[in-house]
């Protein structure tokens, strides 16, 4: 494993595109302390008919699934045991912490009284356990810490050589606790996205009589389960290309090309209980004829399918730039996917309309910088990425 | 390993919560009825002169501030809002017209109370659905899943509440009824017992064949409601969604509790995911296989 060791990138921290990212931060983060002040009705599109917006859909039903790379990472590497994945999960691991991080900051900014939000944890007896919301919230809440838990030894790592001894003990007896604690915590890992990420299709699955037929299906939370995983892994392939061409890594291309196969098959398997349920229901016919909803219908089994097929056969992993195009096709498949069921294919009845305000989307891009922006300080710190040796000079 | 591997596969169906709801319709739990000490409201289309009483003694009844948010004088709210827990419109279209009162239908297993996560939103005397303010976080998964549209946020305050019609149970404390039944001159909507209500709109459809659409609204649309609906025009043109007989809430509630009941299965799956690494590490494979 030693070939593989992760050490930080290192690198001035102040760079020209940390500084644009920087002020995108700080202009979101002024936009959210007025949301507060104003109320949700002057920030946002958001109105009695179209509650959800924006911030639901991408930041927390999207932006998790997108983070989804740890889950399905761990996965692979823990229980599919294929170790040889391994330099794949802390980058992975890194990019879930902060998209569910992100997620949690969404919600926190998205919901009415945030500062009641304590009360869903330790309001045990009055649980109603019928709400996959529920589910949703008490799961997210534990799945960042146990992100943050996961990835810990990255920082555990660094601090044991840290100057300050205090520090250095500290790091030592905790990595030594963390060696053998770390498969519960890794279990708990895999067992909570499981759970929310169903849930999630669970959630607009109550919608019920007022989404539209084509998108729901008892199998919502099969498919919002089986979608995000598809999404893990193309973001870990997103990731790893871009993260070695902007830092000079070494590409791990065969891992990334057998990490495609599992994801081809996961997207037919998408598409297949897609139809086979619309036709079983007798919603065929749904297929052609419901206008701008078969359109959309169409468009997202399209962009499912083509990277199915891209990623099919040995000749299309093999090339890189196919699998970074199929990848980025999986993501908007299942961020299309998500929209559409949560925004598109919701429909409160006449008269409402939604579309996110400027000050919605500029708050949304905020958090999206601020998760770029930390990414790129913590791996430049600590030791996160695999592959030492530079690529070649022309290749930067 | 193959065989815990199949369990940890199974698991994940399981939490995939879809082999539960279309192989095992034996757990679908039982349709909810309404509590014996049930009320309710029947409203009568053929009643209503369009007055707006109601709307007005709403207003007062619930100390709610006068929408005049159109022109800045009219008290004239559009719909059901942040200040207006009961409307009335007006259908019309080809010579047919009809009023039409819209309120919560206190239903009697609603969606909103299953969506929300500590139960501000649940049916709690008589039936009637109320609201619980220190429960609620604001979330508004309650206006998601109504599929009457029916729950209200207070969009422009920095503290929000949710806004819906609670039947006037603070009235019903006093012995009195809620007050646009009070106020109605023409007794277009009525207060009453549940079971009575329901036998009152039957008896009028056994009373004046033809002059009612053949069917009472709410009887068990959407697995029923508390309040209900008689009318002589099609109850979609007023807006009423056709729903089935099955509540809203069944489906998720059946998936929900199928896959976590008891917490067995996640906990199942917990353990054999651990139980599998531990074997991987002691094997102290590193990716052999490829």
């Amino acid at each position: 494993m030693s070939e593989h060791k992760a050490t930080p990138v290192g690198g001035s921290l102040m760079t020209p595109s940390m500084r644009i990212l920087l002020f995108v931060f700080m202009v979101g983060a002024a936009l959210t302390v007025w949301r507060f002040a104003v109320g949700l009705g002057p920030s946002t599109g958001l109105s009695d008919g179209y509650p959800w917006g924006l911030w639901i859909a991408f930041d927390v039903v999207t932006g998790t699934a997108l983070a989804c790379g740890g889950y399905a990472m761990a996965l692979l590497v823990y229980i599919f045991n294929k170790g040889k994945y391994h330099p794949l999960v802390r980058p992975a691991l890194l990019t879930s912490a902060l998209g569910y991080s992100v997620a949690a900051i969404g919600i926190i900014i998205d919901v009415g009284r945030p500062w009641f939000i304590w009360r869903i944890p330790i309001s045990v007896g009055k649980w109603n356990l019928d709400s996959a919301l529920l589910e949703v919230a008490l799961c997210v809440m534990a799945y960042v810490m146990v992100l943050w838990i996961e990835l810990s030894p990255a920082f555990l790592e660094k601090w044991q050589d840290s100057g300050n001894t205090g520090l250095a003990n500290f790091s030592r007896g905790l990595s030594k606790f963390m060696d053998k604690a770390l498969i519960w915590f890794i279990a708990l890992g895999m067992l909570l996205p499981t759970m929310h990420q169903s849930s999630l299709g669970s959630v607009i699955m109550l919608a019920g009589p007022r989404l539209h037929k084509l998108w729901h299906t008892p199998w919502l939370p099969f498919l919002y389960l089986i979608s995000c995983i598809a999404m893990g892994y193309a973001v870990v392939v997103m990731e790893s290309t871009l993260s070695s061409r902007a830092f000079g890594r070494q590409r791990e291309d065969k891992m990334l090309a057998s990490l495609s196969g599992v994801t081809s098959g996961i997207l037919f398997l998408f598409v297949a209980v897609r139809f086979v349920d619309l036709f079983l229901r007798g919603r065929g016919p749904l297929l052609i004829g419901e206008g701008y909803y078969s359109v959309m219908f169409w468009l997202e089994t399209v962009l499912f399918l083509a990277p199915a097929i891209m990623l099919a056969g040995s000749r299309g992993r093999a090339r890189i730039a196919t699998m970074f195009r199929a990848s980025m096709m999986i993501v908007v498949a299942g961020s299309l996917y998500r929209f559409d069921s949560y925004l598109v294919a919701f429909n409160p009845g006449p008269g409402w309309s939604y579309f996110p305000s400027v000050p919605e989307t500029v708050i949304t891009l905020g958090l999206v910088a601020m998760e770029i922006m930390v990414f790129i300080m913590l791996v430049k710190s600590f030791p996160i990425l695999s592959g030492t040796s530079p690529m070649p000079a022309h290749r930067k | 390993m193959a065989r815990t591997r199949r369990a940890f596969l199974k698991g994940l169906a399981y939490a995939g919560g879809t082999a539960a709801v279309s192989a095992v319709p034996a757990i679908a739990s039982e349709p909810r009825k309404a509590p014996d000490d049930a009320v309710g409201m029947l409203y009568d289309t053929t009643r209503c002169i369009g007055c707006k009483a109601c709307v007005v003694a709403c207003h007062e009844a619930n100390d709610l501030p006068p929408d005049t948010r159109g022109d800045a004088l009219y008290d004239a709210p559009q719909s059901l809002n942040d200040r207006t827990k009961n409307i009335i419109k007006l259908y019309q279209e080809d010579g047919r017209r009809s009023y039409m009162k819209q309120q919560c239908m206190h239903c009697i297993d609603p969606a909103c109370v299953g969506a929300c996560m500590i139960g501000a939103l649940q049916k709690r005397e008589y039936g009637i659905v109320t609201w619980e303010s220190n429960r609620c976080i604001g979330c508004r998964y309650c206006q998601v899943a109504c599929p009457y549209n029916v729950p209200k946020f207070e969009w422009e305050e920095a503290n929000p509440r949710i806004i819906k019609c609670e039947l006037c149970n603070h009235r019903l404390a006093e012995g009195k009824e809620p007050a646009c039944c009070e106020v109605c001159p023409r007794d277009a909507v009525i207060y009453g017992k549940y079971d009575e209500l329901l036998a009152e709109a039957k008896k009028r459809m056994a009373d004046h064949p033809g002059r009612y659409v053949d069917k009472i609204y709410g009887e068990h649309d959407g697995g029923g409601t508390q309040v209900l609906y008689l009318s002589h025009v099609p109850f979609e043109k007023l807006g009423l969604p056709e729903l089935g007989d099955e509540a809203v809430p069944k489906l998720n509630r059946t998936i929900q509790h199928g896959v976590y009941k008891g917490m067995i299965a996640p906990a199942a799956l917990y353990v054999a995911m651990g139980a599998v690494m531990l074997r991987n590490r002691r094997k102290g494979d590193k990716g052999g296989e490829s």
